[in-house]
């Protein structure tokens, strides 16, 4: 059951969009898709629309920060409330100017998401209704999430580094 | 008069250091003043996250804080006695906190409860204040993460001590004066 | 020129009066702080603008620095009215990824401790409604049993909000023979509460006129702002992670998901007052199940992954080894990418887990289910009066610790 749902998905999405995947993977029974950049919207568009898959829920969209290959994932988690169909997309943008456009059209619950990964790592959604940060205080200068950055707050004084190495 | 043994048991307050005869007691006006104040503090719940939830189950039937004569929530700051801090506090969050701070009346007097507004607790982060006493005066810290009932219960005790034993003049003295430039206030 | 006409006038010329109110942080009204700034028309909301993020604590940062086991109490502290709900959401999750076969009583054990723990969450939501309604005396009635829920955990593990309860693999220790005594004795005295609880608000009058119709939503719109958990149910689609994806044996459990119609107030604390009906018949099927199983096994003893005991710590060279190991983060950790839902109290509750095989998670994600709803908010007031804004809130049941991270 669980094997042709996703069996779906995937030749929904090679009839039209074979160019598009560079890796296709299903670690713990868990659809992943990578996906070049350019067409998201159009493909999760299409996947939305599709009667063989109509993935028309947003469980959840992040980021995700690899430095060594200087790139910004951006993940999307799609599901079929009718099938349980769970599917998660990812594209990878560069880590100096991550730009890729906004879902918001699609799914309204993804706007809260999309600014929380613009604050978290800088990502700007072009098309975006009110692309601002959402968590952090707005003059911040930094996106904490991406892994130069440090957890703790970098001005205390009260802490000694010399007893309580971080 | 006969009382009861329900009345027996019961004390209202206990009664000030003082010269007692017939028809007349006389003591120092602080000391009836800090009995009064101290038995009907209205107090501002600050809550933010986990220990407002404790607070709620302090205020509710259970542990009844109205036992202590501190029942009646003031949401306006204006009228507060008591500012009391539940939960962390973010640096988003932090001048909102003062600005509330401000906007109370003197006599104030500021409880921090759980570790987070203590001192930041387990969030040693980014966006986490690291203890409310870096922008306000606080007069009695309450541990715990988030503490139980019983502790915040004592903190307010605490509390009541502190006013009950408050001399008048303490608010106009030099050194609250300058405990308060301190932290950038008038 | 009458009053009506000069209003149409005005807004022709554009020169229409609107008024704005802020309401919040810190305002009673709240239960948690967020702000909303609110376009007023009179008394009608035009307009809401939302600000969050006023108690952002960075739990996704700080997961990237904790190894596994100590990421527990950080799930503890998002949605504080349900903890062992996501304290047990995070340890299955890590079971997942390490592909630990968990034995069938320490299921039912967990089923328990988060059905009851369901309760408490909604109790604080349903109580609430009723306090902003003008009801106190749900809110004093009702608490009353919270506690004994309190009293339960404390009994298991020895904290009553923040449980930290259970550990990777299992639980820390049995539950002893006082927590099944004071659950059986819960069991007897909550439904009696509970039904007056229920006959004072359900078909009241006063209540329903002030709830029905407030705040509501379509089941269209709240799918497609992502809606979970009572708030979708309350708008007619019956989506349960416990059904949809089992997880720790719920699937040989018999209860029903309730549904309302119209998404509205009344709706959504008619689904969680019917939740807890079944969560109180789920907790009595586990308990059954539990008797019938071998006692004495509380946790998968996976010793490579979750800390043995003290006792054997101290006694045992190869328990002190993997203490040891487990400590100072030299356990083998698989890669992977793995994901995990619960039900949680207010929705579907995900992990998202990236393991590089380091001591740590390489990425850690939250899908928090309040704060993907809440953000329908300025929709699901529109038109509505202040004081509906009010019970709409409440009846969310926003927690602003899962809102904020």
């Amino acid at each position: 059951m669980e094997g042709s749902t996703q069996d779906n998905v995937i030749s929904a999405l090679k009839e039209k969009y074979e160019d598009q995947i560079l890796h296709m993977d299903t670690p713990y029974n868990f659809l992943t898709i990578s996906l070049k950049k350019e067409k998201i919207v159009e493909i999760i568009q299409y996947l939305y629309n599709h009667p063989d898959t109509k993935l028309q829920y947003l469980t959840t969209l992040c980021g995700i920060h690899y430095p060594e290959l200087n790139q910004i994932a951006v993940m999307y988690q799609l599901h079929n409330l009718a099938t349980n169909t769970r599917v998660r997309l990812k594209i990878f943008l560069s880590a100096e100017n991550p730009v890729t456009p906004t879902i918001t059209p699609i799914f309204s619950g993804a706007n809260w998401l999309e600014r929380e990964t613009y604050d978290f790592y800088g990502v700007n959604f072009v098309g975006h209704p009110n692309l601002k940060r959402i968590l952090n205080v707005e003059d911040m200068i930094i996106f904490p999430l991406r892994k130069e950055y440090p957890l703790e707050d970098q001005r205390r004084e009260d802490k000694n580094d010399t007893m309580f190495g971080r | 008069m006969e009382s009861t043994s329900i009345q027996q048991g019961v004390t209202i307050g206990t009664k000030p250091e003082g010269y007692e005869g017939a028809g007349f007691f006389a003591t120092s006006l602080d000391k009836v003043v800090g009995l009064a104040r101290k038995n009907s503090i209205w107090p501002l719940p600050f809550a933010t996250s986990c220990c407002g939830i404790e607070f709620m189950a302090t205020m509710a039937s259970h542990y009844d804080l109205a036992r202590f004569g501190s029942e009646r929530l003031s949401f306006s700051p204006r009228q507060a006695d008591l500012l009391m801090v539940m939960g962390t506090i973010a640096k988003k969050m932090g001048p909102i906190l003062r600005q509330v701070y401000e906007q109370m009346a003197e006599p104030r007097w500021v409880i921090s409860v759980g570790a987070c507004a203590c001192s930041g607790g387990i969030f040693d982060t980014y966006s986490v204040l690291q203890g409310i006493d870096r922008i306000i005066p606080v007069d009695v810290y309450v541990p715990g993460c988030p503490p139980r009932p019983e502790q915040i219960i004592d903190g307010i005790l605490k509390i009541q001590h502190l006013v009950e034993t408050e001399s008048l003049r303490r608010r106009d003295s030099d050194e609250y004066k300058a405990m308060l430039n301190k932290y950038g206030m008038e | 020129m009458n009053v009506n006409q000069s209003v149409i006038e005005q807004e022709k010329a554009g020169e229409k009066q609107y008024s704005y109110l802020n309401l919040g942080p810190t305002h009673p009204a709240t239960h948690g702080i967020f702000q909303n700034v609110l376009k007023m028309d009179g008394e009608i909301i035009v307009e809401a603008e939302p600000t969050i993020g006023y108690i952002h604590r960075a739990f996704e940062k700080l997961a990237e620095r904790r190894p596994f086991y100590q990421i527990t109490p950080l799930t503890d502290r998002m949605n504080y009215c349900s903890s062992p709900i996501n304290n047990m959401g995070w340890h299955m999750t890590v079971e997942k990824l390490l592909n630990i076969e968990i034995p069938k009583r320490v299921q039912y054990l967990r089923v328990i401790i988060m059905e009851l723990s369901r309760i408490s969450d909604h109790i604080i939501c349903n109580t609430i409604i009723g306090q902003d309604t003008g009801a106190t005396t749900g809110f004093l009635y009702l608490f009353q049993m919270r506690e004994r829920i309190y009293e339960i955990f404390e009994e298991i593990c020895g904290a009553r909000l923040t449980t930290n309860i259970g550990r990777i693999g299992g639980l820390e220790r049995d539950v002893p023979q006082k927590a099944w005594d004071k659950i059986d004795k819960f069991l007897i005295d909550f439904p009696i509460a509970f039904k007056e609880f229920s006959n004072l608000l359900e078909r009241n009058r006063i209540f329903m006129d002030r709830t029905i119709n407030c705040g509501p939503i379509s089941a269209e719109r709240a799918l497609n702002y992502s809606f979970s958990g009572p708030n979708l149910r309350a708008a007619g689609v019956d989506y349960d992670v416990r059904v949809m994806n089992p997880y720790s044996s719920y699937e040989e459990f018999d209860f029903i998901i309730p549904v309302g119609t119209n998404g509205d107030t009344y709706d959504r604390f008619m689904v969680r007052q019917e939740e807890m009906w079944q969560s109180l018949s789920i907790v009595k099927q586990a308990i059954e199940k539990v008797k019938k199983e071998p006692a004495g096994i509380y946790s998968a003893r996976v010793p490579e992954f979750c800390l043995p005991p003290k006792e054997e710590v101290y006694n045992d060279m190869e328990a002190l080894i993997y203490h040891f190991k487990i400590v100072m983060g030299e356990t083998e950790i698989p890669k992977g990418e793995v994901y995990h839902c619960v039900e949680g109290g207010n929705g579907e509750l995900g992990f998202y887990l990236i393991s590089d095989g380091g001591r740590t998670p390489f990425r850690l994600q939250f899908r928090r289910p309040c704060f993907i709803y809440y953000q329908a908010y300025p929709e699901m007031i529109k038109g509505s009066m202040l004081s509906d804004a009010v019970i709409t809130m409440s009846s969310m049941n926003v927690i602003a610790g899962e809102l904020d991270a």
